[in-house]
């Protein structure tokens, strides 16, 4: 019962996602979009309520990438200013000398991307089969797979610990790729939707042609994904890339640290060297963010697409 | 779209009534199992995972909730005595409390002001995708940095929000030690993380109101407010709904947060139900017990769900 309910909800969320695609792709055309048709004086109130409110919400950053350039007697100044009068790079030195930064990036490159590929292959292949086969307990094990999102991850993490020591992959990156990538129920959900939305016509016209599962599978249904692979591979990536509750439980080690990790760990070595801890902070958000710039729009609308959080 | 509609129509025509069945030809048959091993193959990664990464441990997790056990030695069955002391214990107590008191601050502060903002960011024309950024930055960034960004801003040595605060003559609490001010502090955190995600969803939900609609109020003359409250909030109440009830989760789980900010020491005031998880489990060893809570945290979060499901047929309109 419920995951019909929960199913109903995501389907609203994803068709209004839909007609935003539509809408926006119509506005580019012309004049009949309301809001692009130029300037108007009557907008100015509203525009400088919305320019406060997002410096508001971006001052936060501001103010750690400057801190992170400031001497340490500049941070205690009263009263605080924003600008350093006496640049140094002194705080990126200790962060980047205190804490293994440059493997964090590297694992956590590698085990994002790891856990990304996986995940986008093994869900649409079980998205074929629940949309394309029929198979005996389909609908059954489709439910069950809606149902595990609503376990909420503290319930499961303790078995998994101990699971993943019975594997003796506690402390190895096993631990954080594997699980993630064999098993996202939204992306299986998801990616079926979208399966089930490709004209059934072009496989029986590959059926025809003489092509097997496997190769209707690979040439004509994963071609087509491409739309809900990018917004799924952009939420899997970006929820790996920032995980802090796995990697602390899993890892024990600093050379296998990501670099939400790295983070906390350079805190509690530095926790009274502000600049430095700044310059950590800016160093983990950094490299998001300046992708995030440069990627808004295929992020913003990959991450609404796809809908979820966790 | 409703699987259990799907399901009862779907089993019937494929499997059939008994006699039906007889009269399958040897070659459907030999079809059947073919698509049964194809789809069992296309499906075999994802059922590894879903059965040793989540069924396997879900049931785990229910007879550790009975056990005694520190991972090592035996485990015992101790009967209801876990699920007993959960609910005996003090400091848990208090940590349900503020778990729900965060929860109380953040909702509210994310759905509405969510809302506010991007039915501002809607009127904002062309440049909206400017703003979005601004709001949406917060969401990429991971909660330990934006825990560390935010444990300097709220530290009152050096906050320039106290040194303002003090001018105008307010009060400049010790935001997170406070026990007062801890929770809220840390709502706040939460909202401003997570704002952008809101906005983008409401922005999505917002597109897909129909223009028609709201140009055939202005024509018989409604209000801006009466357009909002009769056309566009109820168009968007399945959108509210999903936030809701997604928020709620996430908001009952909130962990990052309070590790940073705290490690392992965390004012009773400050501490929820998931940070205990942690401490009990992965610091205490004591597994039994912490699987305990988080089989009532379920519980909770299924009831909480639940409520919202039964109470959306007041207020949650589909179009179809």
């Amino acid at each position: 019962m419920t995951t019909t309910r929960a199913e109903l909800a995501i389907d609203a969320v994803q068709e209004t996602e839909a007609a935003e695609h539509k809408a926006s792709r119509t506005s580019k055309g012309g004049p009949s979009d309301s809001g692009g048709r130029g300037f108007r004086p009557s907008k100015i109130p509203l525009h400088i309520l919305l320019i406060v409110f997002a410096v508001l919400m971006f001052i936060p950053f501001m103010w750690m990438v400057f801190s992170a350039f400031k001497p340490l007697d500049e941070i205690f100044l009263r009263p605080p200013v924003l600008l350093p009068k006496a640049w140094t790079i002194d705080g990126f030195r200790t962060a980047w000398e205190g804490a293994p930064f440059a493997t964090a990036y590297f694992n956590s490159f590698y085990i994002s991307a790891s856990v990304t590929i996986i995940t986008l292959l093994t869900c649409s292949m079980a998205a074929y089969a629940f949309a394309r086969i029929r198979f005996t307990g389909s609908n059954a094990l489709f439910g069950v797979f809606l149902a595990t999102m609503m376990v909420p991850f503290q319930l499961t993490i303790i078995p998994l610990y101990i699971i993943l020591g019975k594997l003796q992959w506690i402390d190895t990156h096993l631990a954080l790729i594997v699980p993630a990538g064999l098993f996202n129920a939204f992306g299986v959900f998801l990616m079926r939707q979208y399966v089930r939305g490709i004209p059934i016509e072009l496989e029986e016209a590959a059926a025809i042609d003489g092509a097997g599962r496997i190769r209707t599978f690979t040439t004509v249904i994963l071609p087509l994904l491409k739309t809900p692979m990018t917004a799924l591979g952009i939420f899997v990536f970006l929820g790996q890339w920032n995980d802090f509750f796995r990697p602390l439980i899993f890892l024990n080690s600093e050379d296998k640290f990501t670099i939400p990790m790295v983070v906390n760990y350079f805190k509690g070595a530095y926790s009274s060297d502000w600049t430095s801890l700044m310059a950590a902070t800016t160093m983990a958000a950094l490299p998001m963010l300046i992708i995030f710039i440069i990627a808004q729009k295929q992020i913003v609308e990959g991450i609404a697409l796809s809908g979820s959080k966790t | 779209m409703a699987t259990t509609v799907e399901s009862s129509t779907g089993a019937r025509s494929s499997a059939g009534t008994p006699a039906e069945l007889q009269r399958v030809s040897p070659n459907m048959r030999k079809k059947r199992r073919a698509d049964n091993l194809w789809a069992l193959a296309f499906l075999s990664p994802q059922l590894v995972g879903l059965i040793a990464f989540m069924l396997g441990p879900l049931v785990f997790a229910i007879i550790l909730g009975f056990s005694s056990w520190d991972g090592f030695g035996s485990r015992t069955f101790v009967g209801f005595d876990n699920f007993i002391g959960v609910l005996k214990d003090p400091q848990l107590r208090q940590s349900w409390i503020n778990t729900a008191w965060f929860t109380v601050l953040q909702l509210p502060g994310l759905m509405i002001t969510g809302f506010l903002f991007a039915f501002l960011l809607q009127k904002a024309g062309r440049v909206k995708s400017v703003y979005r950024v601004f709001f949406f930055a917060p969401q990429v960034t991971s909660s330990i940095a934006v825990a560390a960004i935010w444990l300097w801003l709220l530290n009152p040595e050096i906050s320039p929000l106290n040194t303002f605060l003090a001018k105008i003559g307010l009060p400049t609490p010790d935001w997170l030690q406070d026990t007062r001010t801890a929770i809220p502090a840390i709502a706040f955190v939460s909202v401003w993380q997570a704002l952008g995600y809101m906005i983008v969803m409401y922005m999505a939900g917002l597109e897909s109101v129909p223009k028609a609609l709201l140009e055939a109020a202005d024509i018989d003359g409604a209000s801006e407010f009466q357009k909002l409250r009769k056309i566009t909030l109820p168009l968007l109440s399945p959108t509210i709904l999903f936030l809701s009830i997604t928020s709620i989760i996430g908001s009952f789980q909130v962990f990052d947060y309070i590790f940073f900010f705290y490690d392992t020491t965390a004012p009773s005031n400050a501490r929820t139900i998931v940070y205990e998880i942690v401490n009990i489990a992965f610091r205490e060893f004591r597994f039994g017990f912490a699987s305990a809570i988080a089989i009532y945290l379920f519980i909770v979060l299924l009831i909480v769900t639940g409520l919202q499901l039964l109470a959306q047929k007041r207020w949650v309109h589909y179009t179809e």
